[in-house]
């Protein structure tokens, strides 16, 4: 796949751009604001719970439950020729939920509530992409 | 009841699969189907509504090409459920006194294109957290949904399918359907996974088709060729747009809200229904929709839908149609459920038709579980 779909960056844009530079830097960077105190993904300009500007960046630990997950037996495009494969919403442990997907793990073991860890990969479309991986 | 505007004409285009035809072409046949309907004509039309994502302006290429110079427009776009809220909208219009004939349509011909599904991997703005991840959607979302709605309340793959199962028992009654042959709780189980829970026989067709509804004032409306099918109530709202930031993934909480403004507004409750048309874009978006409009309690959308208690004959007439699942899908299907709401009310339906059917209900979900429009309609005596 990557011989086909030559490794891209994603360069970002006014909000992203420190995501995806700590993405490539092997950081899970989330924002956190400093007048409510809450974590929040994605970057945004304001907090959406408290819509204060004032908001820090932090990196966060990397490790999480499985909120939910799906596994995708048919995919479009480049991803195509991937499927079948997992699909989660995982919540960090900051209190944040993000898409990701969940790799190297027998489909038996794949379940709501599993402990799971950041784990920086490369993807068929060549992007470095946050996947996560069980907690032995 | 208080009788403020009403639906007064209703139309579908030709659907299932319409290669050549545009859809431009599918919203003209629906238009002046909708309005012949009415007994009105293009020049009575002051207010024009319609979504799409065919142009960079939906209302002004289609007012043009329909030759209509509208003094009000609205292109609302929040998905399946535009037309919903379109409703509410028109309602609001009129009762503001800014317009009195209010035309909504709706075209596709997403399967004549195969544009569902065509691979864009230009993720821009909030979409660049999600669409690098290569979920198929919408359908992964919705997955997603029913995954956690399974684990919060033990709904099983069976339940799922009785919905699939008694909506085809509609469609076998409805010529217009795309799907027709009868099928089994067994042939969706066995039918290809697509996401994880739902096989395919959980999703919508993909299908071309458009639709129209035209909607005018009371005192319009007694006036038009057919009985008034009155709005009673409406709602609308939407909680998120990416499915990682839906706020409980086992709750509609759109549809909560919707659902909760459209009955207070028409002053009913959900026991009042006699006829439910209820967006099916899969088969869990109608389970949760049930639970979040108070047809049965949180979870137990599941039992609720067993036992073919939505099917022809059964004690809850639902997407009498065959709905999103068996009669046609062209993408954004919410008008379809005006269209089928009104038909029922008047008596229209044939062999599917609801006997006594006083009170219908249209839900419109849109986007992932993202938006929802309640309408609540009513016809006099």
């Amino acid at each position: 796949m990557a011989a086909q779909n030559p490794a891209r960056t994603i360069e970002g844009d006014g909000d992203s751009r420190v995501y995806w530079e700590g993405i490539a830097q092997g950081e899970l960077r989330i924002q956190r604001c400093t007048i409510c105190a809450r974590s929040i993904f994605y970057p945004r300009s304001l907090c959406p719970h408290c819509h204060s500007d004032q908001l820090s960046r932090i990196v966060a630990s990397g490790k999480g439950t499985i909120y939910t997950y799906t596994v995708a037996h048919q995919a479009y495009g480049v991803f195509a020729s991937e499927a079948p494969f997992v699909i989660a919403i995982v919540e960090l442990e900051e209190g944040v939920r993000m898409m990701t997907r969940i790799v190297d793990a027998p489909r038996e073991r794949i379940a709501i509530g599993a402990q799971v860890h950041v784990s920086f990969q490369i993807s068929a479309e060549g992007i470095t992409l946050p996947y996560f991986r069980l907690l032995d | 009841m208080s009788n403020r505007a009403a639906i007064v004409g209703v139309a579908e285009s030709d659907l299932g699969r319409t290669p050549g035809k545009t859809v431009l072409q599918l919203q003209a046949q629906a238009a002046r189907g909708a309005l012949d309907d009415a007994g009105l004509t293009f020049e009575e039309v002051d207010a024009l509504f319609c979504a799409g994502n065919w142009a960079w302006s939906t209302n002004l290429m289609l007012a043009e090409y329909l030759g209509i110079r509208p003094s009000y427009t609205d292109s609302t776009n929040i998905g399946g459920s535009s037309f919903e809220a379109h409703i509410g909208h028109a309602v609001a219009g009129i009762e503001a006194g800014l317009f009195e004939v209010a035309l909504i349509t709706y075209g596709s011909t997403q399967r004549s294109d195969r544009s569902r599904g065509r691979g864009d991997y230009n993720f821009r703005l909030s979409e660049q957290y999600e669409g690098h991840y290569g979920m198929p959607a919408p359908v992964g979302a919705y997955a997603l949904a029913a995954m956690r709605h399974m684990y919060e309340y033990g709904t099983t793959s069976e339940q799922l399918a009785e919905l699939a199962v008694a909506t085809r028992k509609w469609a076998t009654l409805n010529e217009k359907a795309m799907m027709r042959d009868p099928i089994s709780v067994e042939d969706v189980l066995n039918s290809r996974m697509i996401a994880e829970p739902l096989h395919l026989l959980d999703c919508c067709l993909v299908t071309d088709g458009g639709g129209a509804v035209v909607v005018t004032s009371a005192q319009r409306a007694r006036q038009t060729r057919k009985a008034p099918v009155w709005i009673l109530g409406h709602g609308e709202a939407h909680t998120h747009n990416t499915i990682a930031n839906m706020p409980d993934l086992a709750t509609h909480g759109a549809a909560l809200a919707s659902g909760r403004a459209a009955f207070e507004r028409a002053g009913m409750t959900p026991a009042q229904i006699d006829v439910a048309e209820i967006y099916d874009s899969f088969t869990i978006t109608v389970v949760m929709t049930l639970e979040a409009l108070g047809f049965c309690a949180p979870g137990e959308g599941g039992a609720f839908v067993s036992n073919q208690r939505t099917a022809p004959g059964g004690a809850f007439p639902l997407n009498t149609n065959g709905g999103g699942l068996s009669y046609c899908h062209p993408g954004m299907y919410g008008i379809f459920l005006l269209i089928e709401a009104t038909r029922q009310l008047r008596g229209e339906c044939g062999s599917r038709q609801v006997s006594g059917a006083r009170t219908a209900l249209a839900h419109g979900t849109g986007g992932v579980l993202s938006s929802a429009a309640t309408v609540i309609l009513g016809k006099d005596g």
